[in-house]
């Protein structure tokens, strides 16, 4: 099986468009589970070690956006300053598998897999992020609601790739949640991540493992702005939190399966939905 | 060489002491030899093909596929065994393969295995066999199996065992009375180091030697001989490095097909499972229902029980007639008790095969009779401490099978202490969020959570039961100033080379003892399982040492003129009491040859009668557990913050590993008690992976406080009882106990899940 090592984007873009078939490696936490436990075999390997490019993250000058390369590892967002400007991207990255996982996967393996348990996956449709994707036609911005389109499907198109991903740095509270059978190393039942822009007086909420794709609670977040005031220096009434997570709840489309059953996943994403909105109040 | 002044030298590592594991540092280094490491020259690589149905007739089995790919040495299905066509610890009702015209009877059951020259070409020929189904449906409800309303399976018939036990006064009414039915899931045994065997084919094709991860070499070799139809002196068994067993190393998975394979071929055949394939390959703990009824007097004492136990063995006897009897002679636990009715099932079914798990049948039994403790506490209005303690069992009390419990009994000792320790600070509002319930997943805040405390109390027979001779043997050798020991003990991570070590330098004064391979080439240890091995493969080293030591002694009253009767070992000298005579040991050892080998066998225990009476079980070993339990009850997540404990363990022989042990089993039984379930539909796992099948982690175990109860048991060898399965089995239901009381629910199965708790 040829295995090829671009050494930078461009090399990349040349090599991926001459093996359309070929599956690009990063940390291989996902794909080669596919291929030790489900018997997948590649025709072609592109190893993106080389491509230092992927592996960079960067902070707009005006410190309004940051913007993350697909190869960078979960350990790398757990501390320091990526966990300084997107703290809720921190909290998803620790809930990722063990120490050795987390320093191999990365947030470009998340979007490829596009499983609706990717834990960071809830903090990128929250956060609205842009998906930076190179293909031979040029490099296109995808909204992360436009590119996660099913259960593991994406809207990549044949030796596109992707290069990063942006995402505003929020003025104001954001967190995530994340519940699991074990409280370490648990593919979650249900996920959600709540930023609560306090300039603009606006709450998002994305949930993860209620649903084929991650769901924005588009609904609940409109009645919240109309209920109360989201700005800096509002209260929230209990009541209204209750009702959010009520609200919430009813957007989650989640299955029975093995992991958990329909009910749990309905009633754990309501309770998780009014604790993040009650968090960020406090 | 003798004087009366030399000073006494001080002997490491003997028993009582932390002595260090001969395995350890390699283990720790990563470089001990597990079993899937082994390799020889010219290797084939094994693979199993196996049924994707639960119940199903083999109409045909086409394997001129796989011989069409290139790398294939070799294909066997049931047509190429030449001896015995099935195997099984207690009633040979498994085989090897499932043969033409006969049916599958559980989801992964071995249909052929081929050798190839590399494991992806196994798994191409494995693809290439063709195999024609007539699907049937499974039988997967053990009521309809009891009811005699489900298809008959096997010809053997779908029961394993039926069991009564009818004990004393069985019209006496309590004036109490509590019960409940509860479930117990099924658990895995889950052990790290996955199965794996090599077989290598003596030349001219007469005999063979293998490299196994066992819990028992010659019960292997026994059922490998039969089924090759070798004599069994033909087959060498040598102990792979074992990572781990709990019960599911006891029952043969690999080992015939590996040397059916080698012995086809003529050439090495190593089969080494993936975790998916070890969730097929091996048996598992039964789930259980137990229905329970207490009846007690007005101040809580218990007058009689009541009980219906049905195990699901699924499609394989195993140990399932074992694991019930143990099960229901369990049933009152460790209380007073004579009057009882018990009635127990162990049944055949389409779903995977059960047999042995560290507490074996027990685990079950006990999480029914502590989650009624708990009620019948409530019902009397006492705390759970004073319910158990008022009706501690002691030793000389009559048991429900008429055997009187004649082990030291320390159940009163063990609850006293473990409520003697302090309880764990309140959680506080500050805490890391980390360390509450939901963990990394930063679900709750400490004002979401409420805490609980529980109780669990139990007692685990010690050694095999109901006649069975399960005997062990040691050898210890003296030669040139070197002293070996020999056995067939599997030592699968519990520790026994160290405690073998620490035997023969207590008993001869030395510091360097060598460990032999462990292998067939000495007499049988038996099992690695029911808490036996420090008891019975102790004391066969122990024997096998001071038959070695007076053979020393009578050499060295001839040699160095001491009073035979005078000597004895003093630190690492001999001395005579009389003279003050002395001599090292290493001098007197240096030129003499010493060959002793000795078997240990354990007071004869009886079958029960048809009313389950009869003194079917060796000894006993007790232990009290209190858990402290987080939980948030709107999601259903939890924490054990605490579990503290005493255990009644006769006598500490090596502190360290006794801690090692009783954490160890805490876990395994805090995993049965939240998480760790193989979740079986319609007959089919859906969980065979790590990623599905939960295992607690750090952040899921608990601080542990543990005391020692050290009341030396005479029956015992070493005044040591068995240590390695007792701290698993109450520790369950003193989880499902605290997580009660926080959230005031009657949670009867384990198991317990978020939903059970939130919805």
């Amino acid at each position: 099986m040829p295995v090829f090592i671009p050494r930078n984007v461009d090399e990349l873009v040349d090599v991926f468009q001459n093996h359309p078939s070929a599956k690009l490696l990063a940390g291989g936490t996902d794909f080669m589970v596919e291929v030790n436990l489900h018997g997948r075999k590649p025709d072609t390997m592109i190893s993106l070690r080389k491509v230092k490019e992927l592996t960079e993250w960067s902070v707009r000058t005006s410190q309004t956006r940051i913007t993350i390369g697909a190869g960078v590892p979960f350990a790398e967002m757990e501390f320091g300053e990526i966990a300084r400007l997107v703290p809720a991207l921190a909290q998803a990255a620790r809930t990722v598998g063990s120490p050795q996982i987390r320093a191999a996967g990365t947030l470009g393996g998340n979007l490829g897999t596009c499983s609706p348990a990717g834990d960071s996956l809830p903090v990128l449709a929250a956060l609205n992020a842009t998906i930076h994707v190179i293909g031979p036609e040029g490099s296109r911005d995808i909204d992360f609601v436009d590119f996660m389109v099913g259960v593991k499907k994406n809207c990549l198109q044949t030796s596109e790739f992707v290069h990063s991903v942006s995402m505003p740095i929020v003025d104001g509270w954001q967190g995530y949640a994340k519940v699991g059978t074990r409280n370490a190393m648990v593919i979650s039942t249900a996920s959600a991540c709540l930023v609560r822009d306090s300039d603009e007086g606006f709450v998002s909420i994305a949930l993860g493992s209620v649903g084929p794709t991650i769901i924005r609670a588009h609904n609940a977040e409109a009645w919240l702005m109309k209920t109360t005031s989201l700005r800096a220096g509002a209260q929230l009434e209990a009541s209204v939190a209750q009702e959010f997570g009520r609200r919430v709840s009813l957007e989650s489309r989640p299955i029975d399966d093995h992991r958990s059953t329909a009910d749990y996943r309905r009633h754990a994403i309501g309770v998780l939905a009014q604790r993040l909105l009650t968090r960020s109040f406090s | 060489m003798t004087s009366t002044i030399s000073s006494t030298g001080q002997r490491h590592g003997t028993l009582g002491t932390s002595a260090s594991r001969p395995d350890g540092v390699t283990k720790v280094q990563g470089g001990f030899a597990f079993s899937s490491d082994m390799w020889a020259d010219n290797m084939l690589w094994g693979a199993t093909l196996r049924s994707p149905h639960p119940y199903a007739r083999v109409l045909a089995i086409d394997v001129s596929g796989a011989y069409a790919i290139d790398g294939v040495a070799t294909v066997v299905t049931a047509a190429d065994v030449p001896g015995k066509l099935t195997y099984g610890l207690i009633v040979q009702d498994q085989p090897v393969f499932a043969a033409i015209g006969d049916t599958v009877r559980y989801s992964g059951e071995p249909i052929a295995a081929v050798a190839a020259d590399h494991p992806e070409t196994c798994q191409r020929a494995l693809a290439a066999i063709k195999v024609t189904y007539e699907v049937l449906t499974p039988v997967t409800d053990p009521e309809d199996c009891i009811a005699g309303t489900a298809a008959m399976i096997h010809p053997d018939g779908n029961i394993f065992r039926h069991q009564r036990i009818i004990s004393g006064d069985t019209s006496i009414e309590g004036v109490i009375q509590v019960e409940g039915e509860y479930e117990i899931g099924m658990q895995d045994q889950a052990f790290l180091g996955l199965e794996s065997a090599l077989a290598i084919p003596d030349s001219g094709g007469q005999g063979l030697e293998m490299y196994v991860a066992t819990q028992w070499l010659h019960e292997d070799r026994k059922q490998i001989a039969d089924c090759l139809n070798l004599p069994e002196e033909k087959i060498r068994l040598v102990l792979g490095g074992v990572g781990g067993a709990f019960g599911a190393r006891e029952d043969i998975s690999l080992q015939v097909h590996t040397a059916l394979l080698a012995m086809k071929a003529g050439r090495p055949v190593r089969i080494s499972y993936g975790r998916e394939e070890s969730f097929y390959g091996h048996v598992h703990r039964h789930p259980a229902k137990i229905w329970m009824k207490h009846h007690a007097d007005a101040n809580g004492k218990i007058v009689k029980i009541e009980s219906r136990m049905v195990f699901d063995g699924g499609a394989y006897c195993s140990t399932s007639p074992a694991v019930l009897i143990n099960g229901i002679t369990h049933t009152q636990g460790p209380y007073k008790c004579e009057n009882a009715i018990v009635d127990g099932w162990a049944v055949r079914t389409n779903n995977p095969p059960c047999g042995a798990m560290r507490g074996f049948g027990v685990v079950q039994a006990c999480f029914a009779h502590e989650s009624q403790m708990e009620k019948l506490a409530t019902a009397v209005g006492v705390s759970p401490v004073e319910i158990r303690l008022l009706n501690a069992m002691e030793t000389g009390d009559r048991m429900i099978t008429g055997q009187i419990m004649d082990s030291v009994a320390p159940v009163a000792q063990c609850i006293r202490e473990t409520d003697a320790i302090p309880m764990p600070v309140p959680l506080e509002n500050s805490a890391d969020l980390r360390t509450i319930p939901g963990g990394t997943g930063l679900t709750a805040q400490p004002s979401n959570i409420r805490r609980g405390v529980g109780w669990g109390v139990s007692i685990k027979n010690l050694m095999y039961s109901e006649g069975f001779d399960d005997f062990s043997t040691a050898r210890c050798r003296i030669s040139n100033g070197v002293v070996t020991i020999k056995f067939a003990t599997s030592e699968v991570g519990q520790g026994f080379t160290m405690l073998a070590q620490q035997i023969a330098r207590t008993v001869l004064g030395v510091d360097e003892v060598i460990l032999d391979t462990i292998d067939t080439q000495v007499g049988s240890a038996g099992s690695t399982s029911a808490s036996r091995q420090t008891w019975m493969s102790g004391g066969a080293v122990q024997a096998a040492c001071h038959a070695a030591l007076a053979q020393l002694f009578d050499h060295v009253a001839t040699k160095f003129e001491m009073t035979r009767s005078e000597i004895e070992i003093d630190g690492t000298d001999i001395m005579d009491r009389l003279t003050q005579r002395r001599v090292s040991v290493s001098d007197a050892i240096s030129e003499i040859d010493i060959d002793c080998t000795e078997e240990y066998h354990h007071p004869p225990t009886e079958d029960l009668d048809k009313n389950g009476q009869g003194n079917c079980h060796v000894a006993y070993a007790f232990v009290a557990h209190r858990a402290v339990v987080d939980v948030d009850p709107e999601l259903g997540l939890i924490k054990v913050v605490q579990i503290a404990t005493a255990q009644d363990v006769g006598r500490v022989l090596n502190p360290l590993a006794a801690m090692g042990q009783i954490e160890g089993g805490i876990a395994q039984g805090l995993g049965l008690a939240v998480m760790e379930e193989i979740i079986v539909k319609d007959g089919k796992v859906r969980n065979p992976s790590f990623t599905d099948y939960l295992l607690p982690t750090f952040l899921d175990a608990p601080a542990v406080e543990m005391v020692f109860i050290e009341e030396h048991e005479p029956k015992s060898p070493l005044g040591a009882k068995g240590i390695g399965e007792p701290p698993c089995i109450s520790v369950t239901p003193a989880i499902a106990n605290a997580i009660r009381q926080a959230v005031g629910r009657e949670l009867p199965r384990v198991p317990i899940r978020p939903y059970d708790i939130c919805l």
